[in-house]
């Protein structure tokens, strides 16, 4: 009978693991409080908002705000403008992941951070210098003035605001992409070439497909703060150009909750739809879908 | 295996910065032979695999394959495939699509790559594995997709990087019978990579026995372990008792001050030598009928024999018997003459390395 006892003795006690995992329950308590409170009420509110009138009567007035001539060519223009710097960031951000991936790890890090760098200075302040560098009396202006050059005029139009998000969305698009492409087993693009594909094979077959959940989040983390940002195409557009983001800032600031708030809600019906259309081109990657 | 040479380095030399990793490596492979290069990590073996399948280029030599020089081509310009340590499997594809990845890229007939795909399955006996995907695998089911894979091919060479290192001790056993079963099946020549001894000597035609760079040893695997040209072949290949000796004369060794008849002849009189007994040629008598006596020190069970060391002229022997002898009491050492390896021994350690790179 003794021999019983130490099986038992070796099983870890029970109060023991119960108590554990209890003590962890505890701890995500604030960020509950935190997701309650910061989170899903002021959605709540905002969907609230959107639906009632002054009176708190329901309607869909707000909503149909969208459909006003100006306010539907806001709309128009800020997806066309988010999804061309969508476009661009990905263009220029995926040659660099690749070029990255490829060089040593010692410039890397080095590369890496020069890319990085731009971020930890103030957005405003980054965006007020393309203002700067971009207006008619600014620096390219000046050199190109002093060298007898014909003069450029970018600011205030729609290719100021593009530039602008690009220039500060595009290590967004970067690093994800650049995450995965590190993470693919280099074995695995060598098995490929082993196995007969020439280098664009490999590419299209094996790197592009294994890296597309790193481009559809850097798709994401570029497209819909283009898509809503009110800051850069007001200081880089001037007033002539306004984008559905203007548009919601203006209405709040002239005391309109309640139609500020029925047009983000379409604006997140948008981002939702292309969210849903992203992740479904996640799972055909994930599933070998380009062949 | 024919005597046709199918691949032949030549001379090969790479290097990494300040380290050499191979030095003017010469090797030729026979036809359907199954050739190991074995050694510890760092000995340059799958760098030499790497350098056939076209990873690597190599500074200086050149790969020839039946009589043409590879050196400059890419991987997917030769004829050879290969399996790789870990798998490399693609995760985003099923395993037919993963099996069928070769064929596509040269545009077989749907048919052609449909039958290839089940003939493969049912080689690694995975039939029904088609529409799985990789991560709901074993290791072991990777693996031997990872080998369908590269045979469906049709190489003449198929190259193997450690296949077996990921897998237990087990499975790693069943997948040796199931490898040479699958060479004796296709009829190609199979070049593996292995730290693994036992693996080696298990699987092989030919062992290449690996250090530093250098080729220490080349021969079939009765050769590599009865007759190990130097102390690091015998050393590395299974457990042995090495011993600094003095070749009387012909036929004759003087061990730590004993003289053993040996066979061995052709190495001078008076020389410096080493020598190499294999635990389990050691037969431990009755202390009066040996050539020398000693003292049992420790004795463990090993399973199949016991593992015993005896204390004889200053020296620890390591004892391989399936008769116990109690730690404390005296025997008498007796070994067969044929059991007796002598080696020539270097006269520095960089002789060492160099001394069999012919």
């Amino acid at each position: 009978m003794k021999m019983l006892k130490k099986p038992i003795n070796r099983t870890p006690s029970q109060k023991h693991g119960a108590l554990g995992i209890g003590g962890i329950k505890w701890l995500s308590f604030p960020y509950i409080i935190w997701m309650i409170g910061f989170i899903i009420i002021p959605l709540l509110v905002i969907i609230y908002y959107g639906l009632t009138t002054k009176d708190s009567h329901l309607t869909l007035e707000n909503i149909a705000l969208t459909f006003n001539q100006i306010n539907l060519k806001a709309l128009r223009l800020a997806l066309e403008l988010s999804l061309i710097s969508t476009a661009i960031c990905l263009i220029l951000a995926y040659p660099l992941a690749m070029i990255l991936r490829k060089s040593k790890m010692k410039s890397n890090s080095f590369i890496v951070m020069i890319i990085i760098l731009p971020m930890w200075m103030n957005f405003l302040l980054r965006t007020i210098a393309w203002q700067n560098i971009l207006e008619r009396t600014g620096i390219i202006n000046t050199i190109l003035r002093f060298l007898n050059l014909p003069t450029l005029n970018i600011i205030n139009t729609p290719a100021a605001i593009v530039l602008g998000m690009v220039y500060n969305f595009l290590p967004f698009m970067v690093l994800p992409i650049y995450n995965v492409l590190i993470k693919i087993d280099k074995d695995v693009v060598a098995a490929a070439r082993d196995l007969g594909a020439n280098s664009v094979q490999t590419f299209m077959k094996i790197i592009l497909p294994l890296s597309l959940p790193g481009v559809i989040s850097g798709i994401t983390m570029v497209f819909v703060p283009s898509l809503t940002t009110f800051v850069i195409s007001s200081i880089l557009g001037g007033s002539k150009i306004v984008l559905i983001g203007n548009v919601i800032e203006q209405q709040f600031r002239i005391g309109n909750w309640h139609g500020g708030s029925g047009l983000s809600l379409v604006l997140m019906l948008f981002i939702l739809i292309s969210m849903a259309i992203l992740s479904k081109y996640d799972k055909e990657g994930g599933g070998g879908g380009l062949w | 295996m024919t005597d046709n040479k199918l691949i032949n380095l030549v001379n090969i030399s790479k290097s990494y910065g300040e380290n050499i990793v191979l030095d003017e490596l010469n090797l030729y492979i026979r036809e359907n032979e199954f050739l190991t290069l074995l050694g510890p990590s760092g000995c340059g073996k799958t760098t030499t695999l790497r350098i056939i399948g076209g990873f690597e280029n190599p500074d200086k030599g050149q790969v020839i394959f039946e009589g043409k020089d590879i050196s400059k081509l890419a991987p997917n310009e030769r004829q050879l495939n290969t399996v790789f340590q870990k798998y490399a499997l693609f995760t985003h594809m099923t395993i037919a699509e993963n099996i069928a990845f070769g064929l596509k890229v040269k545009k077989k007939s749907k048919e052609y790559i449909k039958d290839k795909i089940k003939y493969a399955l049912k080689l690694v006996n995975l039939d029904g594995f088609e529409n799985r995907m990789p991560d709901s695998l074993s290791g072991g089911q990777q693996q031997r997709i990872a080998i369908a894979r590269a045979i469906v091919n049709e190489p003449k060479v198929l190259l193997l990087d450690e296949p077996l290192g990921a897998l237990d001790l087990k499975l790693r056993q069943d997948m040796q019978y199931e490898l040479i079963r699958l060479k004796n099946e296709l009829g190609i020549t199979f070049i593996y990579v292995t730290h693994d001894q036992e693996e080696a000597l298990t699987m092989s035609d030919t062992v290449v026995v690996m250090n530093q760079g250098y080729i220490q040893q080349i021969g079939s695997p009765e050769d590599i372990y009865n007759e190990p040209q130097n102390a690091f072949v015998a050393d590395f290949i299974g457990e042995s008792n090495i011993l600094p000796s003095i070749m009387v004369e012909d036929k004759l060794v003087n061990i730590l001050g004993a003289n053993f008849v040996c066979v061995d002849t052709g190495f001078g009189v008076n020389k410096p030598v080493d020598v190499v007994i294999r635990p389990e040629d050691i037969d431990l008598v009755k202390p009066e009928e040996g050539i020398i006596k000693g003292v049992v020190t420790s004795l463990l069970f090993k399973g199949v024999h016991y593992e015993m060391e005896v204390k004889a002229h200053g020296h620890d022997w390591l004892v391989h018997s399936t008769d116990l002898v109690p730690v404390g009491n005296e025997v008498g050492i007796w070994v067969d003459p044929f059991d007796i390896q002598i080696m020539h021994k270097p006269e520095s350690e960089d002789e060492e390395a160099t001394q069999l790179d012919i």
